[in-house]
């Protein structure tokens, strides 16, 4: 069945070949993300991606893209955003240019008809060149719908976009189509792989998570963002990376107002390595907190427990005190 | 297709009832979704099928965690099952012919013997069988327990082994009525067996079935009825249901009239390009949020319900661009900054206390209205009364509710009464009906969630 599939779907045939194909584009998946990504591409169904920031959703579309080799399409997300910018708009410029400088040659299109039905028929003629795919400008969503081999979609922080967007988007992911009322309705040539994200900055509506499969990605744990880390920042030492992995962990039981997330555990290990740490020390970790911590109060709470977190640490990985 | 119209197999459609129970919301799209969800994979990894099914049903960190507790549950007993099943078919399939035949006596001979022989895996079968059979999953609410436990040994044949007991007493035979006694000791172990299975399954189908329950009721209570106890959750679900509206009206909302030009704007925006129109601007309306002026009379009998729609009210305020209350029973005043200040429980009483729990009087406390802040209504206002409108007989000037209509932008009452008892005895509520665009029997948490609906609806 696969010879029917374009090349680049090839190998989804099995949860673990969804695994080793997104860490061989450097992202390690555990395995409900794996199976989200096989069930959607099998059920055709869009996935929602919850979770807090920075713990890899927007990673994860692009992996998949690099991974599958298809074109990644981004639309982020923001209030106001309206069709015109995320499906199409009609090159109003243009159209506009096109008519000035055809408007010298209505004579000899009109011709020689004395009665004005008579032109009117003879424009008729020309249908309606000026709406018809010239002068369309595809936005991001139409853009996924014409790619010849498919794409990925990523719709980026969708809890930013307002109440009637998001109706809007319903036709699109449950069945892969738009209607344009000048043109038709354009179903997808490939149906893209799509994922949206949010933050969860306001309850999304019961009609759009339904027509998802909702993936919930949290913080790693520590064996899991251990393997992030070392794909992410190759060549680090492997007990400066059980070190900063305990420390990231029992960073995010304290109770700050912004937990690191795996983002910022990878920033740190690239700070950590480019400054040849091989050992974390109390004062190391004070200077560079503010890689990990991006709140003033957050640093503060945790500066006074470093000294204790980092022992910890270096005990976990079995460093000699 | 055949992936699609599949129709769920039974364990998953079982599960799915499962799943209703813990209160996960699966809709019809969503079976249909997890049966070919669970085609592409099957039954056997479970740790798939988990989140395969997890990522189709659960669509919140609640209904996760729901989700997971659900599973575990549904799949471990499931898994007992299907191996007692598997096993006993070797020693039990001519038993279980029989039993298909003969009914009740087929049946209940199975079930003496297999309380002698004591075997537990087979009788632990035979209870599942008959909790199939008599749609154990229907069960919903803890009184049903006995029901389903009795229909569940009735259909393991408990009839007859009594027979075959009283017969065996009835022998008179120092053996026989060893046997009854034996049988009757297992019999007893059984009844328990069978009473804890029911309520494990009663924990699985019907937990969130019975919060659910209590939430309508509650919804749909009259709101003077409502017990101390229950007020807890009603905070809870006003502050649900606030939020919901909340969320739909919340925005100052544009809309853009679509295919009206904004000429004179149009123009200002093309300056640049000598007036060619290359960037049009569309009419737009503006949507504005409601003020609201609320007057809740707090005097005995309305009291509870006006507790309601404050704290309704103010877990809206971000839908709302300006809110001011007012309590009034003998006389009137404003307790916005109560309210501001103090958490809303806690306001309430304070106000109860400095005004509450008088007679009222409608006409003074609209006089007092009319006095101190009649100059703040603007014609977009929107003025909430809820009240009785039984002023004891005292004068209810009608004259400054009706300029209180022509000042604001409208006037909607709240009556706890029901409408047959608008009119009657000290009721004044249809002398000053023609001043308000809307009146509206209101006293429980449903009616109150309407009204307020309307009210963000109509400034839409």
């Amino acid at each position: 069945m696969n010879d029917a599939l374009p090349p680049g779907l090839a190998p989804l045939d099995s949860i673990e070949q969804v695994d080793q194909g997104l860490s061989a584009a450097g992202y390690i998946a555990n395995r409900q993300i794996s199976t989200a990504i096989y069930m959607a591409h099998h059920l055709q169904k869009p996935i929602l991606v919850e979770g807090p920031a920075g713990v890899g959703k927007t990673e994860l579309a692009k992996s998949v893209a690099s991974w599958m080799k298809l074109p990644l399409i981004r639309m982020q997300c923001y209030e106001g955003l309206d069709e015109s910018k995320a499906l199409y708009e009609w090159k109003y410029g243009k159209q506009l240019l096109y008519t000035q400088i055809l408007k010298d040659k209505i004579g000899s299109v009109i011709g020689d008809s004395d009665n004005l039905s008579t032109s009117l028929t003879k424009l008729h003629a020309f249908g309606d060149i000026f709406f018809s795919k010239q002068f369309l400008e595809p936005r991001p969503l139409l853009r996924a719908l014409e790619e010849p081999a498919g794409a990925v979609l990523l719709i980026d922080e969708i809890d930013k976009s307002d109440q009637e967007f998001e109706a809007f988007l319903l036709e699109i992911l449950s069945d892969f189509q738009v209607t344009i009322p000048e043109i038709g309705t354009v179903g997808a040539i490939v149906p893209p792989i799509v994922l949206l994200t949010s933050n969860s900055t306001r309850d999304l509506g019961d009609a759009l998570k339904r027509r998802c499969l909702h993936l919930h990605i949290g913080f790693p744990d520590e064996k899991l963002e251990a393997r992030i880390i070392a794909s992410r920042v190759p060549g680090i030492d492997e007990r400066l990376l059980r070190q900063l992995v305990s420390f990231v962990q029992q960073l995010r039981a304290l109770d700050l107002k912004k937990v690191p997330s795996v983002s910022e555990t990878i920033d740190w290990a690239k700070v950590l390595v480019l400054l040849h740490t091989s050992v974390l020390s109390v004062d190391l970790v004070r200077d560079t907190l503010n890689v990990l911590l991006k709140f003033e109060a957050d640093i503060e709470a945790a500066g006074k427990q470093i000294a204790g977190l980092t022992h910890k640490a270096r005990a976990d990985a079995g460093v000699p005190a | 297709m055949s992936a699609t119209t599949a129709s769920a197999s039974e364990p998953l459609r079982r599960f799915l009832q499962v799943a209703r129970g813990a209160g996960l919301r699966v809709s019809a799209a969503e079976g249909i979704d997890a049966a070919r969800a669970v085609q592409l994979i099957g039954f056997a990894d479970r740790t798939i099928l988990k989140d395969s099914l997890g990522l189709i049903l659960a669509k919140t960190p609640e209904e996760k965690a729901a989700y997971d507790e659900a599973f575990e549950l549904y799949f471990k007993r499931d898994d007992l099952g299907a191996a007692d099943e598997a096993e006993a078919p070797a020693g039990g399939a001519n038993n279980q012919v029989v039993a298909g035949e003969g009914q009740g006596d087929g049946q209940g001979q199975g079930l003496g013997r297999l309380l002698e022989q004591d075997d537990r895996a087979a009788l632990a079968t035979e209870m599942e069988k008959a909790a199939r059979e008599s749609c154990i999953e229907n069960i919903r609410f803890f009184t049903q327990k006995n029901l389903y436990a009795r229909r569940i040994l009735d259909k393991m044949g408990l009839r007859q082994v009594e027979r075959d007991m009283e017969a065996l007493r009835q022998s008179g035979t120092p053996e026989g009525l060893g046997r009854a006694q034996f049988l009757e000791g297992r019999l007893d172990q059984l009844r328990d067996s069978v009473r804890d299975f029911v309520e494990r399954n009663l924990i699985l189908f019907a937990r969130g079935e019975t919060e659910k329950f209590r939430e309508e009721l509650l919804k749909s209570a009259r709101l003077s009825n409502l017990e101390r106890r229950d007020l807890d959750r009603m905070r809870v679900l006003v502050r649900q249901m606030a939020k919901k509206l909340a969320a739909r009206f919340a925005k100052t909302r544009r809309r853009r009239l679509r295919g009206q030009l904004d000429i004179r704007r149009t123009m200002r925006r093309n300056m640049g390009w000598g007036g060619i129109p290359f960037i049009t601007v569309w009419k737009q309306k503006r949507i504005e949020k409601p003020r609201v002026m609320v007057l809740c009379d707090v005097s005995g009998s309305v009291a509870p319900m006006s507790q309601f729609l404050l704290m309704f009210l103010y877990a809206l305020n971000e839908a709302l661009s300006d809110i001011r209350a007012f309590a009034f029973a003998g006389s009137l005043i404003e307790v916005s900054d109560i309210l501001e200040s103090q958490p809303v429980e806690q306001a309430i009483t304070k106000i109860m206390e400095t005004i509450g729990f008088g007679s009222s009087n409608f006409g003074n406390s609209f006089a007092d209205f009319e006095e101190g802040w009649m100059k703040d209504v603007t014609n977009k206002t929107t003025i909430i009364i809820l009240g009785d409108a039984r002023g004891n007989r005292t004068d209810p000037r009608t004259d400054i509710v009706a300029r209180m209509s022509e000042r604001s932008k409208r006037i909607i009452w709240l009556n706890p009464e029901y409408k047959s008892a608008w009119g009657t005895g000290d009721s004044d509520m249809y002398r000053y009906a023609p001043f308000c665009n809307m009146v509206t029997v209101c006293n429980t948490l449903r009616h109150l969630e309407r009204a307020i609906a309307d009210i963000l609806e109509d400034a839409a």
